[in-house]
């Protein structure tokens, strides 16, 4: 099929975010691990999808890895790559929106939070949907919105099962309403995609709170989560701020929410893969 | 310091509008939902329960008769007295709350009747204990399920429309606002704490939300505006709830003619358009 074709190679235009959690812990070719304290080697870590090979601890990848992750032979085609939001609310916080948008855009090489694409999962034709934490927390506004209703529309289109990985602190506080009511459109699509009986996978990655969680993340025919992902609808901190006592320990974490039955199942990174094709094998054979 | 000549108006003294209506729609007299339903209903019979945690107070939910047509009401409901306050969780649903409405909006489509809601909550409560019944699922399954009742839907945000935790009643064919009422993605206190580092700048964050009835009109992402009695709807209630019935009968009437089919596809429509500011 002709949709299939290699994304364009961006490796010359992706320098690394000047504030990105991995430069903190980078040192050089060595970096330690903060699950078991241990000197990895990075390139090793890189290999392994960023699981630790001592402890087995997930750190965050980017929705780029993710795809690789995820599709046969790391081959997707991408749609809307260059949707960007028009800041509609002229909205201002320590800097103009629109400049944080583009310096977003240039620490990223991303239009916005997410990246829309086609691709094979062991051989199976799917759309995907991947979100970047990196591009201002990951937070869902317009063109997420926008970008997963055209998705849930390819799929019913072409009959193909739908996979979101949500990586997300919510909704996008500088698009106001507008992002808000993106939980709805998006609600509203996965009913339609539900009533014309395909496949919706939700994978749940650290962090996926607020706005996402309390609607696409939490509608999958199946909800899986990567092991010791933050995943709840209200933030810890404004719980601890709520009751006014600590938190338990582990609380929302993939583990809890598989506890209190919110998640099918807490699939480790490498084998996500496997998991998705099993499944979507049961689903549609 | 000299003051410029020119110089801004302290805040204190002259609100900024946005603000204004932020105190109105939370003003200490302003009606709650129960004193629309008394004065908009009749035979309003309440339904308790999600049929597998409990009952939730911060949403009242129930049979009624609109002018004389049966329909089901659920609304957000706040306290006006420090007890009342408590019992009803400050407006702040739980989990079961969301499912009690969502089992009685399945009772509507069954039996073919509308559903009205009132929306008036600072947001879905934020506790360990909604936390661990799935309070995300909860609103998550209430957007989808909304979207697919096949009977016409009224929403009408009265006070504050407190993110998810309002939108989880809000997926209607017609949303409408109270003049003063406020719908927001993240209350201006949080807001100003995320952005300013200082909640006490929450009524810069207020106008830089737009979170008006009149700026979520110009944005389109509400139907329209009820206007309220000079001074605000706490002046007069009843005035309030009959500017509000006039509205409601009209919308109603607007969508009593439409097959089940063409009021899910005219919802669908409706939000699919949502927010399209994107280039
Ligand atoms: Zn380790």
């Amino acid at each position: 099929m002709s949709w299939f074709k290699r994304d364009k190679p961006a490796g010359d235009k992706l320098p690394k975010l000047e504030n990105g959690e991995r430069r903190v812990r980078t040192e050089g070719l060595w970096q330690k691990c903060e699950g078991c304290r241990q000197i990895i080697w990075k390139k090793e870590l890189e290999a392994n999808f960023n699981v630790c090979p001592k402890c087995g601890i997930h750190t965050r990848i980017d929705a780029v890895t993710r795809l690789k992750l995820l599709l046969d032979g790391g081959e997707y085609e991408q749609f809307d790559a260059d949707l960007s939001s028009s800041d509609p609310l002229g909205f201002v916080d320590s800097k103009p929106y629109h400049e944080r948008l583009k310096g977003m855009q240039q620490a990223t090489n991303l239009s916005d939070a997410m990246i829309s694409a086609a691709g094979r999962l062991e051989g199976r034709p799917i759309q995907i949907c991947s979100m970047e934490v990196r591009f201002i927390g990951g937070s869902m506004g317009s063109v997420v919105g926008e970008k997963i209703a055209r998705s849930i529309e390819r799929a019913m289109q072409h009959r193909m099962p739908l996979v979101i990985v949500s990586a997300s602190g919510g909704a996008r506080m500088q698009e106001g309403a507008i992002s808000l009511m993106q939980m709805a459109k998006i609600s509203s699509a996965l009913m339609r995609l539900d009533e014309a009986r395909l496949p919706f996978i939700s994978v749940l990655t650290d962090p996926t709170t607020g706005g996402v969680t309390a609607s696409y993340a939490m509608l999958g025919d199946l909800n899986i989560a990567e092991p010791g992902a933050l995943i709840g609808f209200a933030g810890p901190r404004v719980i601890e701020q709520t009751i006014r006592q600590k938190l338990p320990e582990g609380f929302q974490r993939s583990e809890f929410l598989l506890k209190h039955g919110m998640l099918d199942a807490v699939v480790p990174r490498l084998e996500l893969k496997s998991y998705i094709a099993t499944a979507l094998k049961f689903f549609v054979a | 310091m000299t003051p410029e000549p020119n110089a801004e108006p302290a805040p204190a003294a002259e609100p900024h509008p946005a603000w204004r209506r932020v105190q109105l729609a939370r003003h200490p007299k302003r009606p709650h939902s129960l004193d629309y339903i008394e004065r908009l209903f009749t035979d309003f019979q309440e339904l308790h329960g999600d049929r597998s945690f409990g009952d939730d107070p911060a949403i009242v939910a129930g049979m009624a008769r609109f002018e004389g047509r049966p329909v089901m009401v659920i609304a957000e409901q706040k306290g006006r007295d420090t007890k009342q306050k408590v019992y009803r969780n400050f407006g702040m649903p739980k989990p079961e709350g969301y499912r009690k409405a969502l089992r009685v909006m399945q009772i509507a489509a069954k039996f073919n009747r509308a559903v009205l809601t009132f929306l008036d909550t600072p947001g879905a409560y934020p506790g360990i204990d909604a936390e661990e019944r799935g309070q995300a699922e909860a609103i998550a399954r209430n957007l989808r399920e909304m979207a697919r009742l096949p009977v016409p839907v009224l929403v009408t945000c009265i006070g504050e429309g407190g993110s998810g935790g309002a939108l989880a009643l809000g997926v209607g064919n017609i949303v409408l606002m109270l003049e003063n009422a406020v719908y927001s993605v993240i209350s201006p206190e949080s807001c100003a704490a995320i952005i300013y580092r200082d909640s006490g700048k929450a009524e810069q964050a207020a106008a830089a939300l737009r979170l008006t009835a009149q700026d979520l009109h110009g944005l389109g992402l509400i139907d329209a505006i009820v206007p309220e009695p000079e001074g605000g709807a706490q002046e007069d209630p009843a005035g309030a709830a009959e500017m509000l019935r006039q509205h409601l009968r009209c919308r109603l009437e607007e969508l009593s003619g439409r097959t089940p089919r063409q009021l899910v596809d005219h919802r669908y429509a409706k939000f699919r358009r949502m927010g399209n500011f994107f280039a």
